[in-house]
């Protein structure tokens, strides 16, 4: 396959940035979109030209570092996956891709493809934890049986990857759908309602206060969340930021 | 050639751990908020190290290349976690699992380290569910089990495929809990290039910041190493594009002796190579072997016909199918331990049974499982287990419920429905047994260092059992390392804060400003991923599944001769002091280099076979278990730890003799 690539291309956190043209061949079908930045960046290197950056890392859509808004899209046209797990045979030979990093206020550029998602991880100081010490002194693990029903909704809520698709999807930049995965998760198991009050409360003053936006429940979030973290999950936050907000 | 001594402490195997635990010095409470430790690397084993020492009242400062420390690779491990928990009541114990890890290891695993991690595994699971995994979960709402290769029971707790992302992320949840508090100060895209040795004691790190390129210096009292397995020696493995071996092998250089590098983990569930594009290999769980049947076909002929797309794998008769690891291992059939199952898989390709293009893939077929759970649900709803549609339908349930991610990932790799055709696999690098050298409280050979996880090589041999990686890194991190480190830093209480304005300082970073300048100027005309990939090709052919003393004498050169190639030819586009993510793999691969030669070293030093380490030169010639590996106790139970003295080449070997009082050696037969 022959591709035209239009790339984001930004120096650091400071400079301007602008889309550059770059054409490839010898696309194969079954590579991953990123061996396909690999071949890429191999040819820019060996004539002398900077390789783009961008943040990559298992491979395997599980560590959630991978990104990239490719043609409009969080990781891409196909559903359910990682930009990592995306491969060639989804696009047809002489097709236009552009490329983009994830773009939200909270998230700022690093470089070309690679942005700063650590307002992520200051949500998750804020409460994203059960605050049991880690001494191994604590009940047998099957002393209080969870309902398989439950349990499975915590899982689902808990395989979010972290990786920001929907904050980058989202017309708001709203970082909902990341923060209840945690809060729901932690809400649907017995162990997390001993601190669920100020778990939510503080988690949401957090993302508030790293600038991402409102949820007016357009729903893009779910449909571009490579795990398939579902919107019940803000429902269910927003039922417990209002059973906080009245207690508090 | 030195001895070396574990420190393992005396008495019954059983009460070793406790008795050392009542024995050791203990800081105390106000005393540990004078002190300063660093952890490197947030994986299971650094995580939950950063994560106790800091609840403990130490001043954590920890470190991790990633941008955050979820992402850590011990995030991508699937299938599950051991622990003697006995809930499914089919005779488990500690022994029991001590037993089985030290059989599976091939009896090259250190006894005392082994009953210890079987002690406190029950323990991990008890924590993790305090902290809110949400492990799978039978409908009577208590923890379901699965049973992995190598064992008789099911002690294997999971959640889904994705086991490692839940406990690792109950590890950054802990982690979090300190950071809030401002106990452990998180560095984030930051890379430990060297560590810094004061007075013989590692009191400090070098470390670049991967988006400035700034070069910083970073002091404690203690240093650990929580840094994982260096596969990505071999290139192509399953570990992350990330994963290196830089922060073990600085280690080394400093002191810290290198053991048993040749004990590589070769996991034979692995989706194939599809071409020379290839960046990663992807691993289908090892759970996948609970309900898949691994074989390919009997005649040669219809493997060439599969091959040229002429005969599907479901066209061809059950009785013209060799489930070769039922017939040979009847006893643990497709549940035969990881080594065994990958040097099974290579013989039948190697005689030509290959399934795909390349000659290099097995199947791994669901039909009999989606027909067994079928018929089962079907009797269960009292429908007819005689609707062949209807039984499939419903098995098809029950295995997406239960691999359904694996399943799904499979189909976005490969392009193919594996509920309808049998997947292809073929094994791939996956783990390192080996690593630095730790004594029983896991210190290095320089005092104050300390390897836990993947990094260190104590407890599984030569050869790791599914689901023990987990085991051992939460272990290490939450149980043991948190306790034996308070024993070496009872005597820094009135240390005070060590100074990284130091002539040790000075040179460390100068030495690292050298290495950096060197490869940033070199100008050379080849990508760094160019000599990677060569690297790999090595070790695949030379130092791979099997070995021989020609071919590891052939890869020590080749090695070092590519060595010599990269400084002479590298390039590296950039600069130093700026978001260079070539610059740090150049320095990665550099590492790798040193480090192959070593492995190669170490593998033909080891002339028997054992565990992961298959030596064509000993095999058993004679009786029922003729072909299978050959151990050789009398010369080579023990460990070899290398210590570093310039070149690969001339590295030195001390041994630490394995003692086995309560285990009787023997033949490991899964037959």
């Amino acid at each position: 396959m022959k591709l035209t690539l239009k790339i984001w291309r930004q120096k650091g956190a400071n400079d301007k940035g602008k889309m550059v043209d770059y054409n490839i061949s010898d696309v194969s079908p079954d590579m991953s979109f990123l061996e396909m930045l690999d071949v890429l960046n191999t040819q820019l290197i060996e004539t002398g030209d900077e390789p783009v950056a961008f943040d990559h890392d298992c491979r395997e859509g599980i560590c959630g570092m991978c990104s990239l808004y490719i043609n409009g899209e969080a990781h891409g046209p196909d559903r359910a996956v990682t930009t990592c797990q995306l491969h060639m045979r989804k696009f047809k030979d002489g097709d236009t891709i552009y490329i983009e990093p994830f773009r939200a206020k909270a998230f700022p550029v690093i470089k070309d493809l690679v942005v700063d998602r650590s307002a992520f991880d200051r949500v998750q100081h804020a409460g994203g934890f059960i605050s049991i010490n880690t001494s191994g002194n604590t009940q047998d693990a099957n002393a209080i049986p969870i309902n398989k029903e439950n349990a499975d909704k915590a899982f689902d809520a808990a395989t979010c990857i972290g990786c920001g698709a929907c904050v980058a999807t989202c017309k708001n930049s709203s970082a909902m759908l990341y923060v209840s995965a945690k809060v729901s998760q932690f809400a649907l198991l017995p162990q997390g309602q001993v601190e669920a009050t100020d778990r939510v409360l503080n988690m949401v003053k957090q993302m508030d206060e790293e600038g991402f936006g409102n949820c007016t429940n357009t729903g893009a979030c779910e449909v571009e969340c490579p795990k398939g973290i579902s919107l019940e999950n803000i429902a269910r936050m927003n039922t417990e930021f209002l059973k906080a907000s009245l207690k508090g | 050639m030195a001895t070396l001594d574990s420190k393992t402490p005396k008495g019954p195997i059983a009460d070793k751990w406790t008795n050392h635990k009542n024995k050791i010095n203990l800081v105390n409470p106000a005393n540990k908020r004078l002190i300063d430790v660093i952890v490197v690397g947030t994986g299971l084993a650094g995580g939950s190290a950063a994560a106790t020492l800091a609840e403990l009242g130490y001043n954590v400062k920890a470190f991790c290349f990633q941008d955050s420390p979820r992402r850590a690779h011990s995030i991508a491990a699937q299938g599950g976690i051991n622990a003697a928990k006995n809930y499914q009541g089919d005779g488990d114990s500690t022994y029991r699992l001590f037993y089985d890890t030290v059989k599976g290891g091939d009896y090259r695993s250190r006894e005392a380290n082994v009953y210890r991690l079987a002690e406190v595994s029950a323990n991990i699971i008890d924590q993790c569910v305090a902290q809110g995994v949400p492990f799978a979960r039978d409908y009577g709402g208590l923890l379901d089990n699965r049973s992995f290769g190598g064992v008789l029971v099911s002690r294997t707790f999971y959640a889904k495929g994705q086991t490692g992302q839940q406990l690792l992320l109950g590890a950054y949840s802990a982690m979090n809990r300190q950071i809030g508090r401002g106990k452990i100060k998180m560095y984030n895209r930051h890379e430990m290039l060297d560590v810094v040795i004061v007075d013989g004691k590692a009191r400090g790190i070098i470390a670049r910041n991967l988006i400035t390129g700034e070069i910083e210096r970073h002091s404690a009292h203690a240093v650990v190493l929580g840094t994982g397995g260096y596969g990505n020696v071999f290139f192509l493995s399953t570990n992350a594009m990330g994963s290196n071996v830089t922060a073990a092998w600085k280690a080394h250089k400093k002191g810290a002796y290198f053991a048993n590098p040749c004990y590589t983990q070769i996991h034979p569930t692995c989706i194939p190579v599809s071409g020379d594009h290839q960046s990663k290999l992807t691993l289908m769980s090892e759970s996948l072997r609970n309900d898949g049947r691994i074989w390919v076909p009997k005649k040669i002929e219809d493997t060439l016909a599969i091959r040229e797309g002429k005969l599907k794998p479901t066209e061809i008769a059950e009785e013209d199918r060799d489930y070769y690891l039922e017939r040979r291992y009847p006893a643990f059939g497709n549940l035969v331990p990881r080594d065994v199952a990958s040097r099974a898989a290579k013989e039948r390709c190697d005689a030509g049974f290959g399934v795909n293009s390349t000659g290099e893939a097995v199947y791994l077929d669901f039909a009999s499982a989606i027909d067994r759970y079928g018929k089962e649900q079907a009797t269960i709803k009292g429908l007819d287990t005689n609707d062949a549609a209807l039984v499939k339908k419903l098995g098809q349930e029950v295995v997406k419920n239960k691999y359904g991610n694996l399943f799904q990932m499979y189909e976005k790799i490969v392009d193919e429905n594996p509920y309808e055709t049998p997947m292809m696999i073929y094994p791939a690098v996956h783990y390192t047994m080996g690593g630095i050298w730790v004594d029983y409280n896991l210190m290095t050979t320089v005092p104050g260092l300390y390897a836990i996880g993947e990094a260190n090589f104590s407890d599984h041999g030569a050869n790791r059992l599914g689901a023990s990686a987990l085991m051992q890194g939460l272990a290490d991190g939450y149980f043991v390392l948190p306790y034996t480190i308070g024993d070496y830093l009872a005597d820094d209480i009135r240390t005070g804060p060590i100074s990284t304005e130091t002539p040790e300082f000075d040179e460390a970073e100068k030495s690292v400003r050298t290495t950096i300048d060197k490869l940033v100027n070199n100008n050379g005309t080849k990508s760094v991923d160019y000599f990677h990939k060569r690297l790999g090709k090595i070790m695949w052919n030379k130092v791979g599944m099997s070995r021989n003393e020609q071919g590891l004498k052939e890869a020590i050169e080749e090695i070092s001769a590519l060595r010599a190639e990269f400084y002479n030819d590298v390039r590296v586009p950039g600069e130093a002091n700026e978001f260079n993510e070539e610059l740090a793999k150049a320095g990665r691969v550099a590492d790798f280099l040193e480090l192959g030669e070593l492995f190669a070293k170490d593998a033909l030093n080891r002339t028997e076979s054992c565990g992961g380490h298959f030596r064509e030169e000993s095999v058993e010639l004679d009786g029922p278990q003729k072909g299978e590996a050959l151990r050789n106790d009398k010369e080579f139970a023990y460990v070899a730890a290398w210590e570093y003295k310039g070149e690969p080449k001339d590295a030195v070997l001390h041994k630490e003799d394995l003692e086995f009082n309560d285990i009787e050696l023997k033949q490991r037969s899964y037959k």
